[in-house]
Order: C-alpha cells, then sequence, then structure tokens
C-alpha cells in the first residue's frame, strides 16, 4: 500500500479536453453552417476536423509517454479496459437503432404500407398501387423520391461474401498477431498486424467499389427510398468504423515496430483488437440482415 | 481507519492546487468537475424556469397575450431540453463526481481526463442549442421529443439541435463510463458490492442505463439528419419507412432516460432518510435489486409513451402490463423509505424535509403515470395537461427535490460550512406548498381535456390555469431564496465538524469538511462496522 508503484495515477492539469471539446464544437457548428447552405460552412467543419486530429494525436501522445515513463500500474491498466469495453457496447447499441430501423421497415412499415393485417384501409387510401416486397424495389410513392426504381440489389454471394471472408480472416490475423505478442516475438506481431490493416483496407476498397457500382448501374441509393436508406446508413456507418478500427491498427502497427508492447503491457493492442473484433461482428450481422437474408 | 490517520496522510500530500482559470479549464480533480457540473446546472436552472415563466405567463389567462404561438412552442420544447439534459443530469453528475470517489474511498475517479470532457461539453452543447434562439425560423418548436415530420419543417435550427443532441450524448457516455470504470476498479479494500452505499448503486446502474441508450438517441436523430438532408426516406412514407418508427426508436431512449433522471435521485433519498432517522435503510438488498429491476424493466415499456399512434392490439396490452410491472419494484422502494422512518429519532433538517416531500409527491406522480399506464385510460388522458402535472410530479417534485436535498445535505461537507437552516426551511416550505399550487391543478386541466403545447385554451380552462400560473411564479422566485443560501453558505458560517451530521455514516463523512484536494491518496479499509449500510 505504501509502495509508490502501487498508487493510481492521476494526470496533472490537461489541455486536451478542452481542446477536444472546442474541437468538436467547431466541427458541429460548421456542420451545421453547411447544411444550412453555407460553403463557408464545409470551411469551418474542415477546421473542427483537423483539430479533431490535433487533440487526438496531443492526448495519445501523452498517454504514451506516461505508459512508456511506467506511470500506469495494473489498477489504472484495469480503468483503460472497463472504459474500452463500454465505449464498444455504446457503439454496439449505436449501430443497434440502425438495425432497429432496418427490422421495423421490413416488419412493419413496408408490410403495412401494403395493406398487411388490419391496414387493409392504409394501403387503399395512400398508394393502392404499392406492392409490399423486400428488398423494396418500388417504393410506395415513386414521385417523392428522386430515385425511385431499382434494378437490381446487391448480391450477398458476390463481393460481400468475399467481404466477409477477408474481414473474418482479419479477426484471425489480429489473433495471431497477439498471440506473437505474448510469445514476445515482435517480428510475428508486426507482420501479423501489418496483414490486418491491409485485410482492412481491402475491405474498404472493394466496398467502395459496391457503392460506385450501386450508384451508377443497380440505381440503389441513399435517397432512392427505405431500402437504400438502410442499407447505406448500416454499411456507410460500418465502412467508417473499419476505416477508423484500420486507422487505429496503424498506430498499434507503428508502435509496434518502436517496440512499445511487451507480452504483460499491451492494453492499446487490446483494445484495439477488441474494437476489430466488434466491427467484425457487425459485419456479421450486417452480411446476414442485409445482404442475405 | 480512524480519522487521525487520514488526515496525516493528507498533509504529506501537500494539497496542492492549480490556481486560475486553469484550474477549471484544464481539472483533471473530481471535485473541481463536480462543482463545474453543479454550478452548470443551477445556471441552466434559472435559464430553463425562466422560459417555464414565459409559457405560465402565456397561460395565465385565455387568449394570446404576450407571444407568439411559435415562440411559445419553442419555449416548452427548449425548457424541456434544458431542464433534462442541462439541470438534472448535469447536477446527478455533478453529485456523483463529488461523492463517488470519498464515497468508495478512491482518490478521483478513474479516468479524470475524460471526466473533465464529459464536462466540458456541456456548456458548448447548450451553446449549440440556444443559439438557435436567435435564427432565422426559431429556436426547435415541435417539442422536446422532436417527433418528425413536425420537427423536420424547423429552419436553420434544425442541424443545430441534431448535433447539440449529438454532442450531450458524447458528454453523458463519457461520464457513464468513466463513472463504471471508477465503481468497478476504486473501491477501497473491503468496499464490496453489497457495502457500497445506495447512492453509489443507483449511479452505477444510470450509467449503465446511460450507455445503452444514448446511442440509440444519436442513431435516431441521425436518422432526421439524413431525411432532411440526404433524402432518405426513415421517416416518410412514401419511400417505405414511418414517422411513428421514429418514436420506437426514440422512446426506446427516452424510458431508460427518466430513469436516468430519477435513479441518482433514490440514491440521494436513501442517503438522506437513514441520517435522519438514525436507523439504517430498512432492506438495503432490496433497495439494489429493485434499483435494477426498475432499470432493466425500463428498456421493455417504452411504447406506453405511444399507446394512441395505432399500434397491433398485442403491443399495446404488452406495453400496459410491462409498465404495471414496474410499480412493483418501485412500490419496494417507497415502502423501505417509509419502513426505515418507523420508529426512527426523526429530525427534520432541510434535507429531511425535502426527502419527505420527495418520497409523498414522487409516489402521487407514480400513481398518475399508473393511470397513463393503463392503455384504455390513456387514449383519454394523451398528450393533455394530465401528462404536463404526471411528469412535473416525478422530475421536479421527484428529482428537483432530490436534488434540492442532496445539496443541503452535503453543502456543508463540501464547504464545511452550515447553511443557514432557517432559510432553507423557508426555502423548502414555499417550494413545497407553491409546486402544488403550481401542478396540482393541472390534473384537473387534463382530465378535463386541456391539451399541452397549445398557447391558448378555452375559457372553461381559467381558472385553474390563473391558480397554475400563479403557483408557478411563487415556486420560481422561492428558487432565489434557494440560490442565495448557497452563496451564503459557500461564502461561510459556522464551521461544521467532520461527520457533520449526527447520524451520517459512511466514508465521506470520515473525511474533513471541507475534504481534501484529493480524497483518499491511501485507500481505507473498509469493514461491516464503517460500511454506510
Amino acid at each position: 500500500m505504501s509502495d509508490a508503484h502501487s498508487t493510481y495515477f492521476i494526470p496533472e492539469p490537461s489541455r486536451w479536453p478542452i481542446v477536444g471539446t472546442l474541437a468538436l464544437f467547431v466541427s458541429f457548428v460548421g456542420g451545421a453552417i453547411m447544411l444550412n447552405g453555407s460553403g463557408f460552412g464545409t470551411f469551418i467543419l474542415g477546421l473542427g476536423v483537423a483539430a479533431i486530429i490535433y487533440m487526438f494525436s496531443g492526448w495519445f501522445a501523452d498517454v504514451i509517454a506516461e505508459s512508456i515513463a511506467g506511470k500506469y500500474n495494473q489498477q489504472v491498466d484495469v480503468s483503460f479496459r472497463w472504459g474500452m469495453s463500454w465505449f464498444i457496447f455504446s457503439e454496439v447499441m449505436f449501430f443497434a437503432a440502425f438495425f432497429g430501423a432496418l427490422y421495423y421497415a421490413r416488419q412493419f412499415s413496408v408490410p403495412w404500407l401494403g395493406g398487411e393485417g388490419a391496414k387493409l384501409l392504409t394501403h387503399e387510401l395512400l398508394w393502392p398501387e404499392f406492392f409490399a416486397d423486400w428488398p423494396l424495389m418500388v417504393i410506395p410513392d415513386l414521385e417523392a423520391f428522386a430515385s425511385s426504381l431499382y434494378h437490381e440489389v446487391i448480391p450477398a454471394w458476390g463481393i460481400p461474401a468475399i467481404n466477409t471472408a477477408i474481414l473474418l480472416s482479419s479477426g484471425l490475423t489480429v489473433t495471431f498477431a497477439h498471440w506473437s505478442l505474448k510469445k514476445n516475438n515482435r517480428k510475428g506481431l508486426c507482420w501479423w498486424l501489418f496483414a490486418t490493416v491491409l485485410l482492412g483496407f481491402i475491405f474498404v476498397f472493394l466496398q467502395a467499389g459496391e457503392y460506385i457500382h450501386s450508384y451508377h448501374e443497380l440505381n440503389v441509393k441513399f435517397d432512392s427510398g427505405i431500402y437504400g436508406s438502410t442499407f447505406f446508413i448500416l454499411t456507410g456507418f460500418h465502412g467508417f468504423h473499419v476505416t477508423m478500427g484500420a486507422t487505429m491498427l496503424m498506430v498499434i502497427l507503428a508502435r509496434s515496430i518502436k517496440g512499445h508492447f511487451s507480452e504483460h503491457n499491451h492494453f492499446a493492442f487490446e483494445g484495439v483488437a477488441w474494437y476489430w473484433h466488434f466491427v467484425d461482428v457487425v459485419w456479421l450481422g450486417l452480411f446476414i440482415f442485409v445482404y442475405w437474408f | 481507519m480512524s480519522e487521525a490517520v487520514i488526515h496525516e496522510e493528507h498533509h504529506d500530500d501537500h494539497d496542492h492546487k492549480p490556481t486560475g482559470i486553469g484550474r477549471w479549464l484544464f481539472s483533471t480533480n473530481h471535485k473541481d468537475i463536480g462543482t463545474m457540473y453543479l454550478v452548470f446546472a443551477l445556471v441552466m436552472f434559472f435559464i430553463g424556469g425562466a422560459m417555464a415563466l414565459v409559457i405560465r405567463a402565456e397561460l395565465f389567462q385565455p387568449g394570446l397575450q404576450y407571444v407568439d404561438p411559435v415562440f411559445f412552442n419553442s419555449m416548452t420544447t427548449v425548457h424541456a431540453l434544458v431542464m433534462i439534459f442541462g439541470v438534472v443530469m448535469p447536477a446527478g453528475v455533478g453529485l456523483a463526481n463529488w461523492l463517488i470517489p470519498m464515497m468508495i474511498g478512491s482518490p478521483d475517479m478513474a479516468l479524470p481526463r475524460l471526466n473533465n470532457m464529459s464536462f466540458w461539453i456541456l456548456p458548448f452543447a447548450f451553446a449549440l442549442l440556444l443559439s438557435t434562439m436567435f435564427m432565422e425560423g426559431g429556436a426547435p418548436n415541435g417539442g422536446w421529443t422532436m417527433y418528425p415530420p413536425l420537427t423536420l419543417q424547423l429552419g436553420n435550427a434544425f442541424p443545430f439541435l441534431i448535433f447539440a443532441v449529438h454532442f450531450l450524448g458524447i458528454s453523458s457516455i463519457m461520464g457513464a463510463i468513466n463513472i463504471i470504470a471508477t465503481v468497478f476498479n476504486m473501491r477501497a479494500p473491503g468496499m464490496t458490492f453489497m457495502r457500497l452505499p445506495l447512492f453509489v448503486w443507483t449511479w452505477i446502474i444510470t450509467a449503465f442505463l446511460l450507455i445503452a441508450s444514448l446511442p440509440v438517441l444519436a442513431g435516431a436523430v441521425t436518422m432526421m439528419l439524413t431525411d432532411k438532408f440526404f433524402g432518405t426516406s426513415f421517416f416518410s412514407a412514401a419511400g417505405g419507412g414511418d414517422p411513428v418508427m421514429f418514436q420506437h426508436v426514440f422512446w426506446f431512449f427516452g424510458h431508460p432516460e427518466v430513469y436516468i433522471l430519477i435513479l441518482p435521485a433514490f440514491g440521494i433519498v436513501s442517503q438522506i432518510i437513514p441520517t435522519f432517522a438514525r436507523k439504517p435503510l430498512f432492506g438495503y438488498e432490496s433497495m439494489v435489486y429493485a434499483t435494477a429491476s426498475i432499470a432493466f424493466l425500463s428498456f421493455f415499456v417504452w411504447a406506453h409513451h405511444m399507446f394512441t399512434v395505432g399500434m397491433p392490439l398485442a403491443g399495446e396490452l404488452f406495453f400496459m402490463y410491462a409498465t404495471m410491472s414496474i410499480a412493483v419494484p418501485t412500490g419496494v422502494k417507497i415502502f423501505n423509505w417509509v419502513a426505515t422512518m418507523w420508529r426512527g429519532s426523526m429530525t427534520f433538517e432541510t434535507p429531511m424535509l425535502f426527502s419527505l416531500a420527495f418520497v409523498i409527491l414522487f409516489s402521487i406522480g407514480g400513481f398518475s403515470g399508473l393511470m397513463l399506464g393503463i392503455t384504455p385510460a390513456d387514449f383519454q388522458y394523451h398528450d393533455t395537461y394530465f401528462v404536463v402535472a404526471h411528469f412535473h410530479y416525478v422530475l421536479v417534485t421527484g428529482a428537483v427535490f432530490a436534488l434540492f436535498a442532496g445539496t443541503y445535505y452535503w453543502l456543508p461537507k463540501w464547504t464545511g460550512h452550515m447553511y443557514d437552516e432557517t432559510l432553507g426551511k423557508w426555502h423548502f416550505w414555499l417550494s413545497t406548498i407553491s409546486v402544488n399550487v403550481l401542478f396540482f391543478p393541472q390534473h384537473f386541466l387534463g382530465l378535463a381535456g386541456m391539451p399541452r403545447r397549445i398557447p391558448d385554451y378555452s375559457v372553461q380552462f381559467a381558472d385553474f390555469n390563473m391558480i397554475s400560473s400563479i403557483g408557478g411564479f411563487a415556486f420560481g422566485f422561492s428558487q432565489l431564496l434557494f440560490l442565495y443560501v448557497v452563496i451564503k453558505c459557500v461564502r461561510g458560517g459556522s464551521k461544521v465538524s467532520d461527520q457533520v451530521w449526527e447520524g451520517a455514516h459512511g466514508l465521506e463523512w470520515t473525511l474533513p469538511s471541507p475534504p481534501p484536494f484529493h480524497s483518499f491518496t491511501t485507500p481505507p479499509q473498509v469493514t461491516d462496522a464503517t460500511a454506510h449500510s
């Protein structure tokens, strides 16, 4: 109890939280002005995002320096673990909202518009021509949305299946990296991490190709009815998270090359690996409920 | 562990505080951050209260008097957002920040820098929200629930509203993560879960609710944003979506949110009643389980806010029975508070008075909630002043009264000075009488059919509205007395002992008043004798 190393590390006053708050504030103000139709807002948003990146690099530089200086004892490590776990849980709930929207549209709103159950009059009075189906190829009111007729939707057993294989194998490679780390094999750690990052970016690249294909050939767009809306919001937020995860993995890779991690002390690696498994699991949900069934 | 030992260790710690504005901007100290939260909540309480007075002034008489209807609707909307996200939640987090490390015997919160950011987001998020008052098209006016399609028709304020909600969500989630990490990882040796003070218990459970529900709100408003600006059709039937879907997603957040507001209040009252009844809390374990049950059930009752929207019959029945079932654990809590007082040696200092008023008046709000939970009855009450009366009983005489009680209870500990008991009692009686004059007649208005969120009303409602407005102004101005008592106590007053209250138990009362800058640099050993319960 009196051992200096067992004292819980309380950081000195830090400017990063207020820098981060200001950066987010500037980004939100810029984004809002941009959405209200002023190009000036885009500039402010750009400034804000740059400030967010500055905040992250500065904040994490402090944390890494403290970690290397040995200021974090076991108890601090456990705090980080609790923090990261519940952060990931909050992300799960964020995706749950969009999955909820997808299920609601498929189970309730689309069948009801088609006159299912007690909703016969809804159907007759609103859009009697409408036929409920999923994927929804023809939306109820063709006039209301810009591009409402789909030619086709993306089949599950093409690129999406390949992407599933890619993400699942990246989950394996990151585990191999962890095993290497635990055996203090830095070379193996770096190569397996490199493979994971590479697979992540291949995934994003293929996904981008699918988006271009949807927009240009299939006419499935974000603004073309509920199928496109749910499809793009789910896969879009997922793709964004994969990009973030891959960026985090790159930082970990750089730190592994510098030899920051030891077999006993590598929370940063594990936190990012958890995050990577999380995007993996979300993708499985997407593959099953968005593409497959 | 004796108090003497604790004092000695803190002298070693030479208690150096950062100085100047940097002490607050860059703070990593749970007490300073807690103070900022509480001061912020107090400021917002008066801003939100001023909005409520605009509403009550307009409703003093039938007809349109002072403000135009759009502005009136902005007032109801922004009043709610300010009071929920700017007053009750920050005040609760402020108390958590101040008290949890002192109650569990830790030096600070687990993640102090994150803690700072959780706080500083709040003033900036409210700058986003309140700036909309000066924008073309006015501030948000479609109700705090932001239902589409009405809220989609908002002018330039729309993206500011959405981003303010995102921003507040980030703050709450970070705060909640910090509280969970703190309680799970920072407890002193011997401070087992079943020895935690009930305030700490209610806050862990609240933190889980925050983490599980706020991201869902973020998702809901994100879909609003894309519907408005990127042509998606989540909430448009023309594209295959459904505006009712927003209500489902929103209330999946919204119902846990009401427990986020009230559970910390339960915790505060569960600390205060045993102190002034000079008896341990009756049924500690059942209190813990009841709190957890309420939180768990809160995820399965959301659609009782939308009984009249046109749900399948099975949905109406399920959500009615699920809602009723929450009355069981809530009843357990009420009975336990009463049983704690049974044959206790009670004294009635201001914190106890507010806690007693809480138990009685919150129960009134609970019972009217039960009435609203009955589907067929709700078809009559929905969107009337009965609903307004119900949630103001649970939130004002519930949550806010508990926050008053908590402030009076711990203020001497924080400042080292006793507050002015006479003025405190004046504040209590003025508030309690006026708040009932304010909200009780609204039950009758609602049962008679007066709709909420409308600036004008039929002359048959005139009498009760006038009474309610008189109560409203009396309640509002009574709070200036509260402000005065708090400022007076911060500036000076008779010195208090470490324990402050004769019947107080728990680790926070073993620290000096005011406590040192860092609470427990060396964790105390907790035993059954020193544990709170």
